[in-house]
């Protein structure tokens, strides 16, 4: 587009220079109107982000917070205790990050299929499509902490409906399982997780569908190719660029996430199902320490850069080796 | 051009008004306004406005000084008070709980009120002494004084006692245990636990460590949770489910007040609990259907253990040193610690007063409240008053709620697991 707008212009300055004046003269109108913005990411993003670097390298407890500018300088101290996996404190934090990681596959994966397969099934117009499409929408539009309260209610051992249907009415199992704290727990997680993540899936994949041109599915199924053939040589290649982001993003939500797991069990994470987010804000927020909790989150932010960086360069390979 | 970088500062301006609007002063600047945080201490942040307002309003006749209210929610309270505290911009008087009063003393962001300054609020001698001794570290001067006070009692349905058989509410463990197993039966169990609750594990957690002769800090502070008192304290909670079962193992998961409403509604018979008369009417249980009863003992104590069956629980009031008016603010203290608001708030709030002088009322004079009372005064004592008594309630609280989910499963944990535990909680107090 720019470039055949531009080349007119270019050719005859190239023949005849313009004056001088003229060329000098720079539109500065948009550049201040980008000020603000900068300002409030510096604001809001930046700054918050390089004041945090700097926690973590100061013994911050309570004794310095109110003068917290003149907290004691320790270095890496701060890194060396998280760090160290031998330590009470870096074992425990190891622990979360690896309950944190199997949290995160499953989630970003089930959520990413289960929208898959709803946007492929609601590609093609029939009645009453509409309505399932705000059906499917409905949990990503409630307030996360009204979803999730609702939840722990269904998930209690003795009033929560979810025994009730399978011990008193299916009879699947006799004992009634625990299912907000002991090993089911993560699983609970996972599950409001997934739940409340998919429709979000549902929406991205089903918008870059609206961009899958009809005839390529034509000329496929001319061609012979069945459900999973199109699905697998039309369908995925042309999703291509939506996945690159939604799995990036999903991805980042769900490692981050600290509203399911802290509204599911409230103060104190079952042990099983410790996500870093929580096990962060207890290591600042609840025991007033917060160089260390900012140790903790400056390294799960490297972590996550690494992690998105790496993502970002081997889909863009891929996608120019293709 | 002109006009277009005109435009430009225009927009500079605006912006920077706006971001400096942002962080504007909560605090009152003149002498005749001040701003109140005060804590959920009925059923609603509203319904806690309405019982404030008035008394504010009673305060701006006497003083002139109008007091701007918010209340704030617990889940909110804390990490409101440390970005006040960080910040030196905020509220000027703030209600605390008192547990965390040694944390906040540390963070020098409050008024320190030595004995000048409680001079200014009545004298030392006002203020019920336990209440008092929960408002700081020993020793330095307190960082708050006492607004409302609360202890643990044991509650009991009647019915149920006396369908088992029962004549009193027992006064040791072994008795609780032995009347808990006569009224756990058809479905119904003999004492309501709050299992998944860290604050309410680790208060029990303390009570029972000192009737065991345990401490979770030493005279200097330092924590020593990993000792064998403390382990048998956190054995004899966690075994009511994993060996007596006199508990519903379901309790393990409860942390919304679950064990109340199973008290109110005769699953359990016994609860431990603050203060919980208004709640149970609430919840539509009779008041001749319960009784209350100090906490158990143990039946023989070990050498050094000590006569204590609750923590001092209570709310404190505490002013920021940030405030501009510290008069007002502790003529706003003075005012919430007088014998008339006294009565007012804790007869409307079911607590206790703070305040020796007007512990005879009539409004104090129910068998809940004077079993309260009576506890304060001869046999509660205050969580450990130590900057780092936070970060026991959390990971003491949190090993007891996984030991809980273990309990109810099926696995007792002997004192020499809970040891362990215990030791790697306490490597990681920093």
């Amino acid at each position: 587009m720019t470039t055949t707008v531009s080349a007119p212009d270019v050719a005859p300055s190239d023949a005849e220079p313009s004056p001088p004046r003229k060329r000098r003269r720079r539109p500065s109108l948009p550049y201040l109107l980008l000020v603000p913005a900068i300002v409030l990411e510096l604001a809001v993003h930046v700054l918050p982000m390089l004041t945090g670097v700097w926690m973590s390298l100061r013994e911050l407890t309570q004794f310095q917070i109110r003068d917290w500018s003149s907290a004691p300088f320790v270095g890496l101290d701060n890194y060396r205790v998280t760090l160290d996996f031998n330590s009470a404190i870096g074992k425990e934090l190891l622990h979360s990050f690896w309950v944190t990681i199997a949290y995160t596959v499953l989630v970003v994966g089930l959520a990413w299929v289960i929208g898959l397969a709803a946007a492929v099934v609601l590609q093609r117009p029939f009645r009453g499509r509409a309505l399932l499409r705000t059906l499917f929408l409905t949990p990503y539009a409630l307030p996360v902490y009204t979803a999730v309260i609702t939840w722990s209610f269904l998930l209690q051992r003795d009033t929560g409906a979810l025994n009730h249907v399978l011990v008193d009415q299916l009879g699947l199992v006799d004992d009634r399982p625990f299912w907000l704290i002991g090993g089911n727990s993560f699983w609970s997680l996972v599950l409001v997780s997934v739940w409340r993540c998919w429709p979000f899936a549902f929406l991205c994949l089903m918008a870059g569908l609206q961009s899958v041109p009809q005839d390529l599915y034509e000329a496929a199924y001319m061609d012979g190719a069945g459900f999973w053939r199109r699905l697998r040589a039309v369908t995925l290649p042309m999703l291509r660029p939506v996945n690159q982001v939604l799995l990036l993003v999903l991805f980042l939500w769900t490692f981050n996430d600290f509203n399911t797991p802290y509204v599911l069990f409230g103060k104190g994470a079952p042990d099983e199902a410790d996500l870093i987010s929580i096990h962060i804000y207890e290591s600042s927020f609840v025991t007033w320490n917060f160089g260390l909790g900012s140790a903790m989150s400056v390294a799960l932010l490297l972590f996550l850069s690494v992690v998105s960086g790496l993502y970002l360069f081997l889909t863009r390979k891929a996608r120019s080796d293709a | 051009m002109f006009k277009r970088r005109l435009a430009a500062i225009a927009v500079g301006a605006l912006l920077a008004s706006t971001l400096a609007a942002c962080g504007g002063d909560d605090s009152g600047d003149d002498a005749k306004t001040l701003t109140y945080w005060a804590t959920n201490q009925s059923t609603s942040l509203e319904k806690d406005a309405e019982i404030l307002r008035p008394e504010l309003e009673k305060f701006e006749k006497q003083t002139g000084i109008k007091v701007k209210l918010e209340v704030v929610p617990w889940s909110d309270l804390l990490n409101r008070l440390l970005a006040a505290a960080t910040s030196g911009q905020g509220p000027d008087v703030v209600n605390i709980g008192n547990t965390w009063s040694a944390s906040l003393q540390a963070t020098n962001a409050f008024v320190q009120f030595d004995d000048a300054t409680l001079e200014k609020v009545g004298g030392k001698d006002r203020f019920v002494p336990a209440a008092l001794a929960a408002s700081g570290a020993e020793g330095k001067p307190p960082t708050a004084v006492p607004l409302y006070s609360l202890a643990y009692s044991l509650y009991y349905n009647k019915k149920m006692f006396a369908e088992a058989g029962i004549a009193n509410p027992p006064t040791t463990w072994e008795q609780l245990v032995a009347d808990g197993k006569k009224l756990t039966k058809d479905g119904k169990w003999g004492l309501a636990i709050e299992g998944a609750h860290v604050s309410e594990n680790a208060h029990h957690a303390f009570t029972f460590s000192q009737q065991y002769g345990g401490e979770w800090f030493d005279a200097s502070g330092k924590p020593t949770f990993d000792t064998q008192q403390n382990a048998q304290a956190i054995k004899r909670y966690i075994d009511f489910i994993a060996v007596d079962k006199i508990t519903n193992p379901g309790n393990a998961e409860y942390s919304q007040n679950q064990s109340v409403a199973d008290f109110a509604t005769g699953k359990a018979a016994m609860l431990l609990w603050q203060t919980v008369g208004s709640q149970l009417t609430l919840r539509n249980m009779k008041p001749e259907d319960w009784g209350v009863a100090p906490v158990p003992f143990l039946a023989s104590p070990p050498a050094g253990g000590k006569k204590v069956n609750s923590m001092v629980a209570g709310i404190n009031i505490a002013i920021f040193k940030h405030s501009k008016n510290q008069e007002g603010a502790l003529d706003f203290v003075k005012f919430m610690t007088s014998d008339e608001e006294q009565i007012q708030l804790n007869k409307t709030y079911g607590s206790l007063p703070s305040v020796t002088t007007v512990g005879d009322d009539p409004a104090f004079a129910k068998p809940e409240q004077k079993n309260t009372q009576q506890t304060l005064v001869t046999t509660a004592a205050p969580l450990p008053q130590v900057p780092e008594e936070s970060q026991f309630e959390t990971l003491v609280g949190t090993l007891m709620k996984d030991l809980f989910a273990d309990a109810a499963r099926g696995k007792a944990p002997t004192e020499d697991q809970i040891r362990d535990k215990l030791k790697q909680a306490q490597e990681q107090v920093k």
